[in-house]
């Protein structure tokens, strides 16, 4: 009995002194969260306040009465997406961002199952070049493409320049390298048996490749699939330079930072603004947590 | 040919066997031409303004998805007509061939051109020799977004891994991980665009005397200070670009080491214990060294993404007030100036910088798999 109490008295003990040694830990992750997570919550939180109380009183201020209910509106919403035109912008980050993702990985997957599976010359030195190119920065190829576009207009009116098409290819060539090498590290240890046994089943190469080796490369296509995903939609640089000529095809992020250019202190509309832009990949993020991260983690090389 | 030998009967005869093989081969040769044309089709169909526009969205879609696999499909169709022998020899080239020609014409083409370009004038109509390098590296504006770089590097590095490893560290020992990691990964989802309104909202600026709407104003003034704005206060506003990108980039940098931590043995913490080591020096004599590679990777990583910054600089000030970076400085150079000499110099330079890290880096990712 003696003994059971007593080992149970240390136990606690034991818990105290562990909260005790915790304890500036708590503190510590506590403070840390509470400062990364404190500027988007005024982004939020004001997003939903009429123009005069963002003007004249901070965000903090509606913690006064929390739930006055009478102090939100969705007005700031309704104006920025149906008067500043960022429910069109939205769409066009639909149009622009699907087959940004679908692309490159149809031609990325098709490529890595050749270079892991196929015999063809030059086999070698064309993967060495493809992972070599992911040194590129994507800087390197704006001026030539741009240039390209405008010729290619020019010359037989296949309009590139500013069409989704044009944007779409480029998100695809600045993609493709990672997207390669990534998918070439999953599709090449597969086990082979199982690929030869297709083919010996009189499968041919593509039937193999549609019925077997993409169904068994999901995990890798959805990692990439994510982090291109928001990759494109997070993008400026590219929309600006592909699409900025095009005051049809303005995607969300153009749109944010014209916004910020021309309307810098209304912070009504950029708050909400800025919201609408985050709402896919929050969606995202809290969906699909785990591989998101593996995603974002794998593709962090990307140039 | 194989199949028309295999099912005779199937067909009735020879001549049913050659009828068709023709009927095959008009088949496999009209589907590609035909794809092709209504990929040309549908692509000038989206560019005419005065289509409908759900339309256009609807056609884009179908396109932008389906096109690229039907593609495929018939050049492999197409394939399929070649003698055998010739067959599985050309395949490889239907699978790999898209990705060569698309890397080619987006990355090897235009790099070339513009390594050539950085030899050029501004409209690339005459050779200048090294005049665009020498205006990269002696222009007072160019120097100040070079060293605005380094300060980028310095302090986005040190910050991200530091405090990601300090996080990392702390998370493991806590209750709750996973809800922690997740709000500090979360400005990770958010695009650059939108991290530089959240902060512009915090360092927004009113005039003494009115209330200060923006957080740090407000605290600033509550301290009993005069009201300042942040991103023309010289030097210090890099300073607070920099902290939006350590804002965004710590919580990947933590995930990352966080699993590294966890691949620490316990007997390795436990012997340590045992020989009288304290939670520092476990810390510091440990954990350290062991995830070494890791802290490696995610600063090789990490420096590749600041040489690379452009969207913050371009939305919070647009280089303006001494806070120029090279990225930035290169699109203005673009488009503002139209000196593709200056642009195309610039660009070159930053493929300069990042390559000894990124081949660091791949080299890193390739033994990681292995």
């Amino acid at each position: 009995m003696s003994v059971t109490i007593q080992t149970k008295e240390s136990a606690s003990r034991d818990g105290i002194r562990r909260f005790f040694r915790s304890a500036p830990l708590w503190i510590g992750i506590l403070v840390i969260a509470f400062i990364w997570t404190l500027p988007t919550v005024g982004l939020f939180i004001t997003s939903f306040r009429p123009e005069d109380d963002i003007n004249n009183s901070g965000w903090w201020t509606v913690f006064q009465h929390p739930f006055d209910f009478t102090q939100y509106t969705l007005e700031n919403y309704d104006r920025v997406i149906n008067t500043s035109g960022m429910g069109a912008a939205f769409v066009n980050s639909l149009l622009v961002t699907i087959p940004a993702v679908v692309i490159p990985i149809t031609i990325a997957a098709f490529a890595a199952y050749a270079f892991a599976w196929l015999q063809f010359p030059g086999r070698t030195f064309f993967f060495v070049l493809v992972v070599g190119l992911m040194v590129v920065p994507l800087q390197m190829s704006l001026i030539p493409l741009l240039k390209l576009y405008v010729d290619l207009g020019n010359a037989t009116g296949v309009e590139l320049n500013g069409s989704l098409l044009g944007v779409w290819l480029a998100h695809t060539g600045f993609g493709l390298p990672l997207a390669i090498f990534l998918l070439f590290g999953y599709i090449s240890s597969l086990p082979g048996e199982i690929i030869e046994s297709a083919y010996v089943d009189g499968a041919s190469p593509l039937t193999t490749f549609t019925r077997l080796v993409l169904p068994l490369s999901v995990p890798v296509i959805a990692a990439f699939a994510i982090f291109q995903f928001l990759w494109v939609w997070n993008d400026l640089l590219v929309a600006l330079v592909f699409l900025g000529t095009n005051p049809d095809r303005v995607v969300l992020t153009a749109k944010l930072s014209a916004l910020v250019g021309e309307r810098g202190q209304d912070w009504f509309l950029l708050t909400a603004g800025a919201f609408v832009t985050m709402i896919v990949p929050l969606i995202v993020f809290f969906s699909l947590q785990r591989y998101f991260v593996r995603g974002l983690t794998a593709g962090s090389v990307k140039g | 040919m194989a199949q028309t030998v295999k099912q005779p009967e199937k067909t009735g005869g020879v001549g049913g066997a050659i009828v068709a093989a023709v009927l095959r081969i008009a088949v496999a040769i009209l589907i590609p031409l035909l794809a092709i044309a209504i990929l040309i089709w549908s692509v000038t169909f989206m560019t005419n303004r005065d289509a409908n526009k759900a339309l256009v969205a609807i056609v884009a879609l179908i396109v932008g998805v389906g096109g690229v696999w039907v593609l495929y499909i018939a050049f492999d169709n197409l394939v399929s007509l070649l003698p055998e022998n010739l067959r599985e020899a050309v395949r490889p080239f239907v699978f790999v061939g898209p990705a060569l020609l698309i890397l080619g014409l987006y990355l090897v083409f235009p790099a070339v051109g513009t390594i050539l370009r950085s030899f050029q004038d501004a409209r690339s109509e005459e050779f200048v020799g090294l005049a665009n390098y020498q205006f990269v590296f002696t222009d007072p504006t160019m120097l100040i977004a070079l060293r605005n770089n380094v300060l980028w590097l310095v302090f986005v590095t040190s910050f991200v891994v530091g405090l990601g490893l300090i996080i990392a560290v702390m998370v493991d020992r806590l209750r709750l991980e996973a809800a922690w990691k997740a709000i500090i990964f979360l400005p990770m989802a958010i695009s650059a665009v939108g991290a530089s309104v959240i902060w512009k909202f915090v360092y927004a600026f009113k005039p003494a005397g009115q209330t200060q709407i923006g957080l740090l104003n407000a605290i600033w003034v509550a301290l009993g200070g005069d009201p300042q704005g942040w991103l023309i206060l010289q030097p210090w506003n890099n300073f607070f670009l920099i902290i939006i990108m350590i804002w965004i980039l710590v919580g990947f940098s933590m995930v990352v080491i966080s699993s590294a931590v966890k691949g620490v043995p316990g007997e390795l913490l436990e012997a340590a214990r045992i020989d009288g080591a304290n939670e520092v020096q476990i810390f510091l004599r440990v954990i350290i060294p062991y995830i070494r590679g890791t802290l490696i990777t995610i600063t090789t990583t990490v420096i590749i993404m600041v040489l690379k910054v452009f969207d913050i600089v371009f939305v919070m000030t647009s280089g303006q007030f001494n806070t120029e970076v090279i990225a930035n400085r290169m699109y203005r150079e673009m488009f503002s100036f139209r000196n593709f000499g200056h642009a195309s110099a610039i660009a070159v330079i930053l493929l300069v910088a990042v390559t000894p890290v990124m081949i660091y880096n791949i080299r890193g990712l390739q033994q990681a798999r292995r």
